[in-house]
Formats: C-alpha cells, sequence, structure tokens
C-alpha cells in the first residue's frame, strides 16, 4: 500500500531555517539522504519531492471568464506544503515509523525538530467485485 | 510484421527462462548469482536474434551466454578476493558453459516456482521473484506493474534472493511432507498475480503489464507440470472464468459495474467455455478444494445468459461448502450475499450479525457495503445510504469509492 507523507511549514520557519549554522544545516540534509537512501534500500521508496519556498507561491481561482486571478503574498504564519515523500509498505504502522524518522531531523544544535508530518494513504485502481 | 515478431520472440524467450534458469543454478548452485546471468543472457537474446536470427537451438544459445556471464562474475569476484585478501583461488571453479547439464527442464520450471513462492518470503517479494525468475519479465516490466521505480523493484528482488539465500532452501522438489504447504503457497501468490491485475482504469491498464494475463500463463504452465492436481486446474479455472468479464466490468466512464447489470455479450465465451470445461472434468475426479469450489460459483454466474437467470440456490450450496472448508470471513461475507438472494434479504442481514461478532472485518469496507447492498434489498434505503458512505470512506481503491458513493447518491435522489 502507497502513503504519501506531507511536511510542512511556515513562512517564518523557512526563514528560521535558512539561519542555521551551517554545521546544523549539513546535518540536516545528509539525515535526509541517509533517508532516502535507506527507503531505496528497502525498496519502499516511490519518490520524493522537495516544493519551492513559500514566498513564490501563489494561490490561483479561475475568473468568470476562466482566466486565472492569482494571490498572494501571505502572511508569515501560513502553513505551506514544503515536500512529500511516497512510500509503498505493508502496512500503516510502518508508514508511521517512516512519518516519525522524518519528524526527527535534526534542527539547531542537532536538536530533533519534530516536524508534524501528515500520513495520507493513496488510493488505488485496484478493485474487486462489486455487487 | 515487426510488431508480431518481436511478441514471438518475446514469447519465445519468456518460456525459456525458467528452464534456461534452472539449468545454470545446477552448475552454479548459487540461486542469486545465476539468476542476475539469466536476466542478462535474455537482454542480450532480445537485442541481438531479432538482427541476426534465432539460433538453432535458442534454449543451449542462451544456457552458455548465462553461463560466460556467471563465469565472469565469478572470476571478478575472485579477483577481487584476491586483491582484498592476497590469497590463490580455486580455478577450478570455473567450468566451461558448455557443461551444464541440459536435461531436466521440466522439474526446474516447478522447482523454481516452489523457490520463488517460499513461505520466508513476503507476498510482494514472492511475487516480484516470481515474475522475474519464472515469468521471464524484466525488473523493468515488474516495476511498471506495481507503480514504483524500476530501482526499487530490483532491491525487492535482490532481497528475496537474499532471504532464500539465507533460508538455505536447497534447489529441488519439496518432500512429500511439505509438498501439499509449499503447492498451496505456489497457488496463493499465482492467485496474487491475478488479483493485481484487477484494475479498473482503461488508461493504466494500456500502459502497466497485465499480470491477470501473466498469472493465467503461469498457472497454465504449472497445469502442463501438474496435470493431475485438483486445485491447480482450480485456480486456472477461476481465473479465466473471472478474467472472461473484465470487459464488461467498467463502463466508458471507468465507473465498475456489478456483475449482476453487466451487460453479458460482452463476456469472453472461449474463455467461459475453456473455464466450465475445465472445471466440470476436476470436480468429477473428487477431492474437492476452496479453488475448486471458488471456479464452480465463478462457473455458476459464468453461464446464466442474463442475471435473473443465476442459480442462487446452487451457488448457495457451493459457498456453504467453502464456509465449511476454510475459515475465511470473506466468504461468509459471500456466503451472506447468496443467502439474501436465496430466502431474501433478513437472512442475509441475520448472517452478518456472525461476522459483527467475529470481528476480523471490524471496520472493513466491503463489510458495510454488503450491509448496505442487503439493506436496499430489505427497503431501507436511509440505512442503506449510512453504509455505502461508510464503506466509500474506508476503502482505499479508487473506482470502489466512486461506485459507492454514486450508490448513496442514487438512494438519496
Amino acid at each position: 500500500m502507497k502513503y504519501i507523507l506531507l511536511m510542512s511549514g511556515t513562512q517564518a520557519g523557512v526563514d528560521t531555517y535558512r539561519s542555521w549554522p551551517q554545521k546544523d544545516i549539513q546535518a540536516h540534509f545528509a539525515f535526509l539522504a541517509r533517508l532516502n537512501k535507506e527507503l531505496q534500500e528497502s525498496g519502499e521508496f516511490v519518490a520524493t519531492q522537495p516544493l519551492d519556498l513559500p514566498a513564490q507561491a501563489r494561490i490561483v481561482r479561475a475568473g468568470k471568464d476562466g482566466a486565472p486571478i492569482t494571490d498572494g503574498v501571505f502572511p508569515e504564519a501560513k502553513e505551506f506544503l514544503l515536500g512529500y515523500w511516497i512510500v509503498d509498505v505493508e502496512s500503516p504502522q510502518r508508514a508511521y515509523e517512516i512519518a516519525a524518522r522524518l519528524s526527527a531531523g535534526p534542527g539547531p544544535g542537532g536538536i530533533t525538530l519534530s516536524m508534524p508530518i501528515e500520513v495520507r494513504q493513496m488510493m488505488s485502481n485496484h478493485t474487486e467485485e462489486v455487487l | 510484421m515487426p510488431g508480431s515478431t518481436d511478441a514471438a520472440f518475446e514469447h519465445l524467450l519468456r518460456e525459456l527462462a525458467p528452464q534456461v534458469l534452472g539449468a545454470v543454478i545446477r552448475r552454479f548452485r548459487d540461486f542469486a548469482a545465476a539468476e542476475d546471468a539469466v536476466q542478462e543472457a535474455l537482454l542480450a537474446a532480445a537485442l541481438q536474434w531479432p538482427a541476426e536470427g534465432v539460433p538453432g537451438n535458442p534454449r543451449a544459445w542462451l544456457i552458455q551466454v548465462a553461463g560466460r556471464r556467471m563465469t565472469d562474475a565469478i572470476r571478478a569476484d575472485l579477483a577481487r578476493r584476491r586483491r582484498e585478501t592476497a590469497v590463490a583461488t580455486e580455478l577450478e571453479y570455473l567450468t566451461p558453459a558448455a557443461e551444464i547439464d541440459t536435461g531436466a527442464e521440466q522439474d526446474d520450471t516447478l522447482i523454481l516456482l516452489f523457490m520463488c513462492c517460499h513461505p520466508a518470503l513476503t507476498p510482494p517479494s514472492a511475487i516480484a521473484l516470481t515474475l522475474r525468475a519464472v515469468g521471464g519479465l524484466t525488473t523493468a516490466e515488474i516495476a511498471s506493474a506495481f507503480l514504483v521505480p524500476e530501482a526499487t523493484m530490483a532491491q525487492r528482488i535482490s532481497r528475496a534472493k537474499q532471504s532464500i539465500k539465507s533460508s538455505g532452501v536447497p534447489f529441488r522438489l519439496p518432500t512429500d511432507a511439505e509438498r501439499a504447504q509449499r503447492l498451496r503457497a505456489v497457488l496463493h501468490v499465482l492467485y496474487l498475480i491475478f488479483n493485481e491485475g484487477y484494475v479498473a482504469s482503461a488508461g493504466e491498464q494500456a500502459q502497466r503489464l497485465d499480470l491477470s494475463r501473466e498469472a493465467i500463463r503461469l498457472t497454465r504452465a504449472l497445469r502442463d507440470l501438474l496435470p493431475d492436481d485438483g486445485e491447480v486446474a482450480g485456480l486456472l479455472s477461476l481465473m479465466l472464468l473471472t478474467d472472461a468479464r473484465r470487459l464488461a466490468r467498467t463502463g466508458p466512464d471507468e465507473e465498475l459495474i456489478p456483475l449482476t447489470r453487466q451487460d453479458r455479450t460482452k463476456w469472453d465465451q472461449a474463455e467461459i467455455a475453456e473455464g466450465v470445461a475445465l472445471i466440470t472434468a476436476t470436480l468429477s475426479k473428487g477431492s474437492v478444494g476452496a479453488y475448486q469450489l471458488q471456479a464452480a460459483i465463478a462457473a455458476v454466474h459464468d453461464e446464466a445468459p442474463q442475471a435473473e437467470d443465476t442459480d442462487w440456490p446452487q451457488i448457495l450450496v457451493l459457498y456453504g461448502l467453502l464456509k465449511r472448508m476454510s475459515d475465511n470471513p470473506m466468504v461468509a461475507l459471500n456466503h451472506a450475499v447468496a443467502a439474501a438472494m436465496v430466502h431474501g434479504p433478513s437472512a442475509g442481514l441475520n448472517l452478518l450479525k456472525a461476522l459483527d461478532q467475529d470481528g476480523r472485518l471490524a471496520g472493513h469496507h466491503r463489510l458495510d457495503a454488503v450491509r448496505a447492498h442487503l439493506l436496499e434489498m430489505a427497503g431501507q434505503p436511509e440505512a442503506a445510504i449510512v453504509h455505502y458512505r461508510l464503506a466509500a470512506a474506508r476503502t482505499s481503491s479508487l473506482p470502489e469509492r466512486n461506485y459507492l458513493l454514486t450508490q448513496a447518491a442514487r438512494l438519496s435522489d
């Protein structure tokens, strides 16, 4: 079963992260690279994708003529999707374990960030006979 | 036509794959490395044969190329170890590939199936390994069938081979004592492969390897090897009789169409005829198993020209037998449906009470879906809507969710 693990944060959070000391930033990047490698080796990795930072984010709606109406810049405290991981695992518990690993990424001074990770099962196109 | 030539090459290569692998394992006694070497030989053949023509003895050609790859790999390994430990090593290990025993190919395919479906492996590992080592599929093809990257599938296959190596399964047929249980594991893996092929999206079906067809091909091969086994025949018949309904199962917008409302002119009559003949011949031999009973039920459905003609009393009897044979709550659920069709919805709903108490299906969408269906039959649309929506919230299948929400909406209108 496939799960998507969604990592969110705020513009303010991203700004803080940009001012981390070099060794802490490097430790964080190394942690992510290691985790991705582990998921590849366990045969559970499907995809990961970091997103552009929230400063560039826009909300788009269709106007009456169908043309895009864009909205942005957003308050610093607004939550944004920062990136996602897709994993193919044996059980929901395993997806939660991986999410907890992601959440435990090191922050400044090596202290665990405990970022909230939203875990959602992905719908499949697989079916069985229906009544 | 180049397309059909390619298909013919592919067919030949995939038929030969397990035979070649068996021969190479017999010679080199290393399943994991032999499996890699045979994959390389198959790829080499796929590149060379279309241009240069199929060699006179394609099987011997593949064995020789794979044997050469094995020898190269062993040589490289020895060189590496020599660099590391500076000790001379046993060069007699490098026997020319021509000495590979080319007999016993039938048994080899069977042994490989038993190995790849070994109970030590998790079902996803067994499925991947069976498709590659017995089915002769490439890692890329298997990866695309399961919608994961090729590197991820390669890891799964390599880990599966590692598990086989560490569990020390010998390359021979299981002993008589363990044979029945090991054959059950093989049939279960083939059944899972067949079910994996059940995707509702036509777009997805066009892009993905057809796992249902592949499962049928492998089960046919198994039946050729074990023609007297009733459960092997039963599984093949079940697959044919289920696959026969494939085109009728989805509508133009990829929506699911239930069995009772399918356009039965779209059912594949050739597959039905083959499946019915097979299960009829098998049942007459006695010693009935679970796959045979499921095939018999599928046959009753497939033989009804219209849904109203379905012989539900017969299906109810068959589910009763199946229920006595296996402690599977899904069987009990289908039994309840058949009871409702014969004795009315309240009989079915009564049987669901036992399933509620049993608890194993608690929170399972299918229990809610069946309850909704029976409540609708019983003339309780409000309660049916509640359970259709509950089922929709609990399924992880998108086509099923859409179907269940549509049922709830139909009753609400």
